[in-house]
């Protein structure tokens, strides 16, 4: 972003961002910035509270307003937003088929509430690698590995397997948020991995890679650096 | 958080100044990756960027690090692209109006991000300046 101001600036448009790391544009100096302690990904703060929202910009734009004839200006937002990291409390489906891994068990159980987001939202995160019906093949795929077949072996459908979690992971926060409504920052990610079958399986997939000698891109972007 | 990230340097830094903030034109311009729907997908490591109408709102995430929240973005799309909040200012005569279009790169960039600062980000600077754009709002992912 910082990058950006620079560009722009230099060819005569004013610019402001919005920091959400205060030591990088302590370094890389572009002209303007509102530092906001908020969780990465939600640059304005909280989603759904326009008055927030608003005072976040208010605050970034009156770094404009100043006879100062250069920068760099950094301003802190006087409100902190933190992240929410205890799994968020949302229902997750019965067993119905015990002839099923569970996790392919659960991720057919939520689709019907995936598919009320997607009707309700208008279109899905879900695509980059594979599609919603493909989902549970994807965790089949998963279980698999994580039970001990080679992950050399193992058709991984979608193949990019850090494609294939994004998709996963988006069916599950999508349906998720139809069923709970709104979730704190990281509230999701920690369901998802610390709750749901999928999330536990991935994460044993993505050790059983790592331990079967696959290459460090294959397996590590498959879950957050910190799991 | 954010101390140890290597980051390009610059020797100085730019200086525009703004119009009067009801008189200025505005847009937003993210590293959050979005994109429309239909738009091709950013590809891991994609330099490039995307156009987004102003009035578009079928917009999802490209992101491809797992290592933020995404789920306020699919919540309100405010939260990282507050287009809504803007045309609101523009109402109320805060800003003078909107920008017809708006940008969007990959904030996952290769370490020296030469593409952007010599050939992306100018090309999107130049459509800017093509809108008469007078403020740039940047958000980050």
């Amino acid at each position: 972003m910082s990058v950006l101001a620079h560009v722009i600036e230099a060819a005569g448009i004013s610019t402001v961002v919005l920091a959400s790391m205060r030591p990088v544009v302590e370094k890389m100096r572009p002209p303007r910035s509102l530092y906001c302690e908020f969780p990465l990904g939600r640059p304005l703060g909280i989603p759904g509270d326009a008055e927030f929202q608003h005072r976040v910009l208010t605050e970034a734009f009156s770094l404009l307003d100043t006879t100062a004839d250069h920068g760099p200006i950094i301003r802190d937002f006087d409100e902190v937003v933190e992240s929410d990291e205890q799994p968020v409390a949302c229902a997750l489906p019965p067993r119905f088929d015990p002839n099923l891994p569970a996790c392919v068990d659960e991720a057919r159980g939520l689709r019907n509430a995936y598919d009320r987001a997607v009707a309700k939202r208008g279109h899905t995160d879900v695509g980059r690698a594979v599609d919603a019906d493909t989902i549970p093949e994807v965790l089949a795929a998963f279980h698999r590995i994580a039970s001990g077949d080679d992950w050399k072996t193992v058709a991984i459908p979608g193949k990019n397997t850090v494609a294939v979690m994004h998709d996963i992971r988006a069916y599950y926060e999508e349906a998720a948020l139809e069923l709970v409504g709104t979730a704190g920052a990281r509230s999701l990610e920690a369901w998802f991995f610390e709750a749901t079958e999928a999330g536990k399986t991935t994460l044993a997939a993505r050790q059983a890679i790592k331990d079967g000698g696959g290459p460090f891109p294959f397996w590590f972007y498959m879950a957050p650096g910190h799991r | 958080m954010g101390k140890n990230l290597p980051v390009p340097t610059f020797d100085g830094t730019a200086w525009a100044s703004a119009p009067r903030l009801r008189d200025a034109t505005v847009a937003i311009v993210t590293s959050a990756a979005i994109h429309r729907a239909h738009d091709d997908r950013f590809s891991a490591g994609d330099t490039g960027y995307r156009m987004i109408p102003s009035d578009a709102r079928d917009l999802v995430m490209g992101h491809w690090s797992p290592n933020f929240d995404h789920t306020g973005f699919q919540i309100d799309l405010n939260v990282v692209f507050p287009i809504d909040r803007l045309h609101e200012l523009a109402a109320d005569k805060v800003i003078g109006r909107v920008a017809p279009r708006h940008y969007s790169f990959a904030g996952n960039q290769p370490d020296d991000v030469s593409t952007i600062r010599l050939d992306s980000g100018p090309a999107v600077a130049a459509e800017l300046k093509r809108d008469g754009v007078d403020v740039v709002l940047l958000t980050p992912v």
